[in-house]
């Protein structure tokens, strides 16, 4: 289970948001909605790990994921806007990559298969600089299938996907939570999910130090 | 995973071997440059000879600096690795070592053939690619925690000089100095046994340092 107590971020001189409390349970999302600029990013590099929150704490289970350094990345995927494929490498290059690097060996065929399920069966070996926005990103998206992590972190997950990929990235969260997942989802657009519990929490933007500046609401 | 970190560096860099090249050509155009400019003085020649070498060793692995970690963050792909549950440790020493093979082992290759223009002996040559041998991974070790510290900044690749040259010096100075030893005519163990202490250090130091510094930039 992860929990966040009283986090809060401060970039600069604007405070993106204080006293931020939820928790996440198994088979829930939480969705993290607000304007451009709110702290969604900051929030949820800070869940990650990659930055250290300004005031309060994240807990994974029992312990300050600050205690469980390495041992907690294994927990988690991270998927960001900087989506992390690397031009110069096919989409199977990319993904036996990305699994080599925590860990974990990944057949060529295994690489395949999940990147047939996210629609780029056929471009397998194709360099991704050969690649559009929009399927770099399905490409990016693989890696959620082959790294079986408990919880996802997903920052802005349907920017520049079509319809059909929208639906496919609902299924995949949808079958992610009924497994007893987790995810953590910001996102402009509404996400129509038929299984698991979702969770909202709105950032506020930018406020005047002192008063609340989130709503948690299920 | 060690052994993941470098093979996919060492296979993008197989797939921008211009860029690499680049490097190499850059070193020995730039070593060729004296001979040709000063003129066929051979005791003149044999005397800058170690000094020019070294130096150009350590403006060539400038150029190869920004490579290390630069492309990795914009596309991302930084950002996975410090993500892994691994330690960040092993990530920098792999990707350090994936540098130091593309860019500093051809030419510590080439060098010897390089100082055959200021006719230096053959034993000579020998400590000469013995001490760039030793020197190179330093300087790799060395310029990497630059590389993570400016890492994102505008105009880095200036910054990263400023920062590292410096640190550079004592390499410099022994490196050169063991090639200086052989050529008066002194044993060079001295100066390498030096060298080797300097490895060993930055070995250890220089990776922990880096992985403090990328911490910090991608924060």
């Amino acid at each position: 289970m992860l929990e966040a107590t009283n986090l809060a971020c401060v970039r600069g001189s604007r405070r993106l948001f204080s006293d931020l409390n939820f928790s996440l349970a198994a088979g829930t999302l939480l969705q993290v909605t607000g304007p451009n600029g709110s702290g969604k990013t900051s929030l949820q590099r800070i869940i990650c790990g990659l930055m250290a929150p300004d005031a309060g704490e994240v807990k994974w289970g029992d312990a300050n994921i600050k205690s469980l350094g390495e041992d907690y990345s294994s927990n988690f995927i991270y998927i960001g806007h900087r989506h992390g494929v690397k031009d110069e490498l096919t989409s199977v290059e990319n993904l036996r990559i990305a699994a080599g690097l925590t860990g974990a060996e990944l057949t060529k065929n295994d690489a395949a298969r999940a990147l047939g399920e996210v629609g780029l069966a056929g471009r397998e070996d194709l360099p991704a600089r050969f690649l559009s926005e929009g399927q770099k990103r399905r490409s990016a998206l693989a890696r959620l299938i082959t790294s079986r992590r408990t919880l996802w972190v997903l920052d802005e997950v349907l920017a520049s996907l079509d319809t059909a990929a929208i639906r496919m990235v609902e299924s995949l969260i949808e079958r992610h939570l009924s497994e007893g997942g987790m995810a953590i989802v910001t996102t402009h657009q509404p996400l129509n999910l038929t299984a698991g519990s979702i969770q909202q929490l709105e950032l506020a933007g930018e406020v005047p130090i002192g008063s609340a500046s989130a709503g948690l609401r299920s | 995973m060690f052994r993941w970190v470098v093979a996919r560096d060492l296979m993008l860099a197989w797939r921008q071997r211009a860029d690499v090249l680049s490097t190499l050509f850059f070193f020995v155009i730039v070593v060729s440059l004296f001979p040709l400019g000063i003129g066929p003085e051979t005791q003149l020649l044999r005397s800058i000879a170690p000094g020019t070498v070294w130096v150009a060793a350590l403006l060539a692995s400038m150029l190869s600096l920004n490579r290390v970690f630069a492309n990795d963050y914009h596309d991302g792909t930084l950002e996975q690795m410090l993500l892994t549950p691994q330690p960040l440790y092993l990530v920098v020493l792999g990707k350090v070592m994936a540098q130091w093979l593309v860019s500093e082992v051809p030419l510590v290759l080439i060098a010897p053939l390089i100082g055959v223009q200021f006719g230096l002996s053959p034993d000579t040559l020998l400590v000469l690619f013995i001490s760039l041998l030793i020197g190179t991974p330093i300087l790799s070790l060395i310029g990497s925690i630059g590389a993570a510290l400016t890492l994102g900044l505008r105009g880095g690749g200036v910054l990263v000089a400023l920062l590292v040259l410096p640190l550079y010096i004592p390499v410099l100075i022994f490196g050169a100095g063991a090639v200086d030893a052989t050529i008066i005519g002194i044993d060079p163990a001295a100066n390498i046994y030096l060298l080797s202490a300097m490895l060993v250090l930055s070995l250890v130091f220089a990776p922990w340092a880096t992985a403090a510094a990328l911490r910090i930039s991608l924060e």
